[in-house]
């Protein structure tokens, strides 16, 4: 397999781009987006002249070491928070994922689900039937009357994915969703998220540190460096679907990004 | 693309779903009953040690003959104290109390959770009224009845002034401190979700902000019993038997095993209201998981 070319910038030099409107729905564009906290000598640039553009549903995997700013880069994205410099648009709704579920304890699964319908505006009946629907794709039928307490750190998060589904959103953005699960765990949510992902026409940006994971998820794999977080390579996924974590063409893509991701590394320490 | 790569059929995935739940979520056994029976013992064991001591050690300084004329030895007191329990007095003053304490600090955590929420979610207001909240707070109460007297005289709305003043900045600084501590990542996911302002508030801050109230609740409790006991004191009102009125009457009668009896009383109310804030507690904590692996 070779490195595919593609129509993604990787450095910022390029125009501001149109306006989101512009975009066909499920579109985020990123313009030579920079985020910088703080000031003066405190300051610390988080994100450098990022650009990037993911299509109406693709399934792009950021991949980086820990303080490349793929957490703000997302909290951008979800609008959050404001660049320092550059231009983020996104047409339709985003929905948001973190690496805990962030489930409401007061609330059953179900409710935790209809609230997110609730917040939509959808009435009580339509609630109901349609939180009972996302729980049955995400297997959980049966759970909706327990609460996230009483549920399996997997259980959780499918209820934080049904709830994120009911949010009806095109862009699904999700902060190393499955980082804090077990292995086996995270193979079935793997399983899973192709599933939810085949029916709809969702634009998915994962962020992970598992590089394997990645390239099991993502159309496209887009390699950020550290401190600041700069995009310093892409790779396009053409591995047919559906997948396996353990497969050889997995790993063997997954070992060219992780020698990728090695050399940015030990240009950074030296 | 690769041989190897060959779908998880939908049959095979349900059972391993299936079997990782069985291994993840290992349900509640039917042990519910006997727990129950044996959480209720655990409970009652050390209340009941703690009354046999206090009877004991009673017993002991009467037996010793300290202060014998006056000091009453526990078997005196209690039956006058079940005398007591016979007559329409004190029932009648259990009643007024009750009543007040109810008013008292139902109107307390009506004002509080007003306050509360209003200083809570206007920050100009934070700044001029939230630490006047914990001075109020650290007022005793007692303080303000030469004042209340003046303004409304003596009678149940000076108490009531009182217990108001004494509970409510606890309940409001309950309230304050849940809205202050609601995790910033379920904001995060609320606003996500498109939960704003007055929804966010609703569905979203006032029950993360359950447990801090109901430990201001319970809290504020504390401070309108002793208000209202105080108050009955100081504001004796002819015709009126409260308990405070009883106690002053057993003072002045030098009653000392009528004044102990209604301390009694006093005390078993508080204790059972006390109680029942504990159990709200913990029924939020259990619902929310929070509990420990009790």
């Amino acid at each position: 397999m070779m490195r595919q070319g593609n129509s993604v910038t990787v450095t910022g030099q390029r125009p501001a781009v149109e306006p989101a409107d512009g975009g066909a729905t499920g579109t985020v564009r990123l313009a030579g987006v920079s985020k910088v906290f703080g000031r003066g000598s405190s300051a610390v640039r988080a994100l450098d002249q990022i650009s990037l553009d993911v299509p109406p549903g693709e399934f792009t995997c950021l991949i980086g070491a820990s303080g490349c700013g793929k957490s703000t880069l997302l909290s951008l994205v979800a609008g959050l928070e404001e660049p320092t410099a550059g231009r983020v648009s996104v047409s339709g709704r985003v929905a948001l994922m973190f690496q805990e579920p962030a489930l409401f304890p007061w609330l059953t699964a179900a409710g935790n689900v209809e609230l997110a319908l609730r917040a939509r505006g959808m009435g009580r009946a339509e609630r109901r039937e349609r939180a009972a629907e996302l729980l049955e794709t995400v297997h959980l039928t049966g759970f909706g009357g327990k609460r996230p307490h009483e549920l399996s750190g997997g259980m959780r998060q499918r209820v934080a994915l049904a709830r994120a589904l009911a949010q009806d959103a095109d862009v699904l953005l999700m902060d190393e969703p499955f980082g804090a699960l077990d292995a086996m765990t995270r193979d079935l949510l793997h399983d899973e998220l192709d599933r939810v992902c085949a029916g709809r026409q969702l634009t998915i940006i994962f962020v992970t540190h598992n590089v394997r994971e990645a390239v099991r998820l993502g159309d496209r794999v887009v390699v950020l460096s550290s401190r600041p977080g700069r995009v310093i390579d892409q790779f396009a996924v053409p591995i047919e679907h559906p997948r396996r974590i353990d497969s050889a063409l997995v790993a063997e893509l997954a070992g060219r990004i992780t020698d990728r991701l090695r050399e940015e590394m030990s240009r950074g320490t030296r | 693309m690769a041989p190897g790569d060959e779908r998880t059929s939908v049959p095979a995935y349900a059972e391993r779903l299936a079997w990782l739940e069985a291994q993840e979520a290992a349900p509640p056994a039917d042990r519910r009953g006997r727990r129950l029976l044996a959480r209720g013992w655990t409970a009652l064991w050390p209340k009941v040690l703690a009354i046999a001591i206090v009877l004991a050690v009673w017993q002991l300084i009467h037996a010793s003959g300290w202060k014998k004329d006056i000091f009453p030895g526990p078997g005196a007191t209690l039956a006058d104290l079940w005398d007591q329990l016979h007559t329409r007095l004190l029932w009648q003053a259990i009643a007024t109390t009750s009543e007040r304490a109810i008013i008292g600090f139902g109107l307390a955590v009506v004002i509080g959770a007003v306050v509360g929420a209003l200083v809570s979610r206007i920050a100009p207001l934070r700044a001029a009224v939230g630490s006047l909240i914990t001075g109020l707070q650290t007022l005793p109460s007692i303080a303000w009845f030469p004042f209340a007297i003046i303004l409304f005289g003596i009678n149940t709305t000076a108490i009531l002034f009182v217990i108001v003043l004494g509970a409510a900045p606890s309940i409001a600084n309950g309230l304050i401190a849940g809205v202050d501590y609601t995790p910033p990542l379920l904001l995060r996911a609320g606003k996500m979700m498109g939960l704003r302002r007055l929804s966010l508030y609703r569905y979203l801050i006032l029950p993360a902000s359950l447990p801090a109230f109901v430990a201001g609740l319970r809290q504020g409790w504390a401070f309108a019993w002793r208000s209202l006991m105080a108050g009955e004191l100081l504001v004796v009102i002819a015709n009126q038997p409260s308990l405070g009125v009883l106690l002053s009457t057993d003072q002045d009668q030098a009653d000392m095993q009528g004044a102990t009896s209604i301390i009694i009383v006093i005390l078993i109310l508080g204790i059972v209201v006390h109680t029942l804030f504990g159990l709200a507690d913990r029924a939020i904590r259990r619902r929310w998981g929070l509990a420990g692996t009790a």
